[in-house]
């Protein structure tokens, strides 16, 4: 059996430095089964200790309300199956903020295991002219207490003796500190005794630390978890013994940070001597600045600006880089292969499947480090305050900007930033309309139909132009639907208690760029294992689908046009072009005849109401890997010459020209506006469910997505169609 | 003792923390309501006999940011409004 300690702290203590220190570069990191809570663990062998140390998120209270909070009461209470049994605690203590750290502190102790304290931020305390005699502190919680200052690996040394006393028994298990009212701890000692009898329900027993939770968190994590396997009968029990733990008016949480409190308060006056006034830090002289009325809110825009214009078009290089390497691998491996299925496959499918994952990298490089400087650092808590005022309007906290604010580049970033993002029901209300801000990927889309059919008329003198507009409100109608689908999610499937917006404002730190490095490398290795084989898998399919079922007919047909040409016309440009010609003419005859085109044809009746024929509805289909696919699809089944995206502007011109069966124009201004609607709205994108599944662990939220937005697309387009054939337009 | 029925007699008169301006300072007579804010409140500090300053608002005047036992927290008003101050500190 490996022996595992826990490394628990508050957030911002530097636990994540002291794990760094004592692990070095031998850890590895997953997710808790079925929550997104990062795993991270590591040997101490390379120390001689036969151990392995678990980096718990930081938590505040062993009173769980998030899943973090509930992950560190669970692992700490051994509740989680396949998890080493916890023998011993290291706690990161921020030396600087003594007094609130207690309180932690003071729930660890009672759990009855060794515990050693950590001192980290020694330097800072000095500098605040903290004095601690560290000694008595020792005395006064009962566990060794060990100085640190993490970032710089000061103090690690004396830090591993311990543990290794530690793991060889050498520490005793510690012992509560705090007096609770009689009658409190009577009725934890009563009902830890009549959870006794569904010990063969639950398959355990609940120890006593456990059951004071279950107590005293009214409606907390503890006692539901308890409610929901052991029924009513339970209920009633916890309700009873709650009544007897009851003395005066105050709740028991009341209670227990009046006991708590007094204990830490008791422990700084005898171990800790602070100056009279706390002295005006750096951080403090910055905060004047950053969170400023005025200032603040420039600094804030400068930074959000930064942020959005590096992922917009300063990833862009990269992935045109991305698209260039795709385009040469697929030429060079083509080359070598006969034409038919094979290269099809290998080059369309595969290449093409792999392009379409490794195309987001840069994107969720850049936002990801972004991220984890803002961080890193503490601005991230600014910008929450600063924001948090807009994004409540809508029933969100400050929280969400961020990663809403990176939708706009592209979602698939942004929904994996809202891991910032505290409160679950928050977290995935911001998920789920997350991808209705408008992404680069949509601005295609839109740019092709505007070119093509809004006319260039200009307004105001010149300043204000009908097709900007149009641009404009397909980003506008975005945002404006986003406000109240967060409201209408907030007060339906995420309906609760109201979320606390209680946050700590940690000070100022340089950001380590060893852990935010590690961040980046993780990310994007997450990224391209749990989403890239989904969204590659995705996209080979979708190729099957439109070049399947490939007549040979229709080879036949155009390799009689191919040598006719060859025989009657004289070899030069003239030649090639018409070659060129029957090539787009036999893709376009193949994709019309694949499955893809068939499937087109059937759901046709679904989407005449807004003025789509069936190829429009082929594109649509094809275009659910990814938006963008939509026009290179519409080229090829209309028989248009595609070369790439900067070729936009010849296709507008050509699109105008297509004419339906019946003879009329197929692109008009209401549908050509009907599909900027629709695709406005829409989730045609796998890989932004797919990143939905991961970062909520159940597949449900990517469906929901799904179907809400694609209902809101249809119901969109279904009216601006109507709508604006009424106008007579 | 906190929450004493004289107490509650009292409570209308009393100042609640969101009613402080910028840079003023109170001491905490209890924290009202229940459930997980209340609670969050009291972990982080901010509980009986604790003496609480109000450092800055936010831009748009919501939320706030308070000093308590040496450190920083932000809230919003409506949560600091639970927190009832000990009338003349």
């Amino acid at each position: 059996m490996i022996k595992a300690l826990a490394l628990v702290g508050n957030p911002n203590v530097g636990k994540t430095a002291v794990f760094n220190d004592l692990t070095g570069l031998s850890h590895s990191t997953g997710n808790y089964p079925g929550v997104t809570v990062e795993r991270k663990h590591g040997e101490l062998r390379e120390h001689g200790i036969d151990a392995e140390i678990v980096d718990m998120p930081g938590a505040y209270s062993l009173a769980a309300r998030s899943p973090d909070e509930m992950i560190v009461a669970d692992i700490l209470l051994n509740q989680v199956p396949h998890e080493h049994p916890v023998i011993g605690l290291v706690v990161v203590v921020d030396a600087s903020n003594l007094e609130r750290n207690l309180y932690f502190v003071s729930q660890l102790l009672e759990l009855g295991k060794p515990i050693i304290i950590a001192l980290n931020m020694m330097d800072v305390a000095a500098r605040l002219g903290v004095i601690i005699d560290l000694e008595a502190l020792s005395r006064e919680i009962g566990a060794p207490v060990v100085p640190l200052c993490a970032h710089i690996g000061k103090g690690v040394d004396a830090l591993l003796r311990e543990i290794r006393r530690m793991v060889e028994g050498h520490i005793p298990p510690a012992q509560p500190v705090c007096r609770f009212p009689e009658c409190l701890s009577k009725a934890v000692d009563s009902l830890t005794a009549d959870l006794e009898q569904f010990k063969t329900t639950l398959g355990r027993t609940v120890p006593r630390a456990e059951a004071f939770r279950v107590l005293v968190d009214e409606e907390g994590y503890a006692e539901e978890r308890l409610v929901r396997t052991l029924g009513e009968q339970c209920a009633n029990l916890i309700r009873a013994r709650r009544r007897e733990a009851q003395s005066g008016e105050i709740t028991l949480a009341a209670t227990e940070a009046r006991e708590r409190y007094r204990w830490a308060e008791e422990v700084t006056r005898r171990t800790l001597r602070l100056p009279s006034e706390r002295p005006v830090t750096g951080s403090d002289r910055l905060d004047d600045v950053l969170t400023h009325r005025v200032l603040g809110t420039l600094c804030f825009l400068g930074i959000m600006m930064l942020v959005f214009q590096s992922i917009y078009s300063g990833a862009l290089p990269a992935m045109h880089a991305v698209e260039a390497m795709v385009g040469w691998v697929g030429t060079a491996v083509g080359g070598t292969l006969p034409s038919g299925m094979l290269r099809s496959l290998v080059v369309d499918g595969i290449i093409g499947g792999v392009g379409s994952v490794v195309v987001f990298l840069p994107q969720i490089l850049l936002l990801s480090l972004f991220i984890a400087i803002l961080e890193d650092c503490g601005y991230m808590a600014r910008a929450a305050f600063l924001m948090d005022k807009i994004m409540s309007w809508c029933g969100l906290s400050g929280q969400s900007f961020i990663p809403m604010l990176s939708c706009f580049a592209c979602a698939v970033p942004g929904i994996t930033a809202t891991r910032v993002i505290h409160n679950q029901r928050d977290r995935f209300a911001t998920i789920l309309v997350a991808p209705l801000m408008s992404c680069s990927a949509r601005l295609l889309v839109y740019t092709v139909m505007i070119a093509a059919l809004i006319p260039e008329r200009r307004f105001l003198g010149g300043i204000i132009g009908l097709q900007g507009l149009t641009l404009f409100c397909a980003y506008i109608l975005g945002i404006a639907v986003t406000g109240p689908a967060a409201w209408i999610f907030k007060r339906t499937i995420f309906r609760g208690q109201k979320s606390p917006f209680i946050m700590e404002m940690p000070s100022y730190k340089m950001p380590q760029p060893r852990s935010v490095i590690r961040k980046l490398y993780r990310e994007g290795r997450e990224f391209l294992v749990r989403a890239g084989t989904l969204i590659f898998s995705v996209a080979v399919i979708v190729w099957a689908l439109a070049y399947f079922p490939h007549s040979a007919t229709i080879e036949e047909e155009f390799e009689v046009q191919r040598a006719e040409t060859m025989a009657h016309m004289p070899e030069g440009p003239e030649r090639d072009k018409a070659l060129q010609e029957i090539d787009h003419k036999e893709a376009g005859a193949h994709l019309r005849n694949s499955f893809l085109g068939r499937l087109g044809r059937m759901v046709e009746p679904v989407f005449r109401p807004m003025g789509w024929d069936w190829r429009i509805a082929t594109a649509v289909i094809a275009s659910f890997p990814a938006r963008e696919v939509f026009i290179a699809t519409l080229a090829t089944i209309l028989n248009l010459e595609y070369e790439d995206d900067s070729a936009y502007q010849v296709l507008s011109q050509r699109l105008k020209a297509v004419e339906r069966s019946d003879g009329e124009k197929l692109f008009n201004i209401p549908v050509g506006l009907s599909i900027i609607v629709f695709f406005a709205l829409c989730c045609q994108c796998a890989a932004t469910l797919f990143v939905i599944r991961r970062e909520t662990a159940q597949w449900r939220w990517s469906i929901l997505t799904f179907s809400y937005m694609t209902t809101l697309a249809y119901l969109g387009a279904l009216i601006t169609y109507q709508g604006f054939t009424l106008l007579g337009l | 003792m906190q929450g004493s029925p004289s107490d509650t007699a009292k409570a209308g008169s009393r100042r609640s923390l969101d009613q402080l301006l910028r840079g003023q300072r109170g001491v905490v007579a209890r924290v009202t309501g229940a459930g997980a804010i209340q609670q969050r409140l009291l972990e982080m500090g901010v509980c009986r006999g604790a003496e609480v300053s109000v450092v800055r608002f936010a831009p748009l005047g919501d939320p706030m940011v308070v000093q308590v036992r040496g450190s920083y927290l932000t809230m919003r008003k409506s949560e600091a409004a639970l927190v009832e101050l000990e009338p003349g500190a």
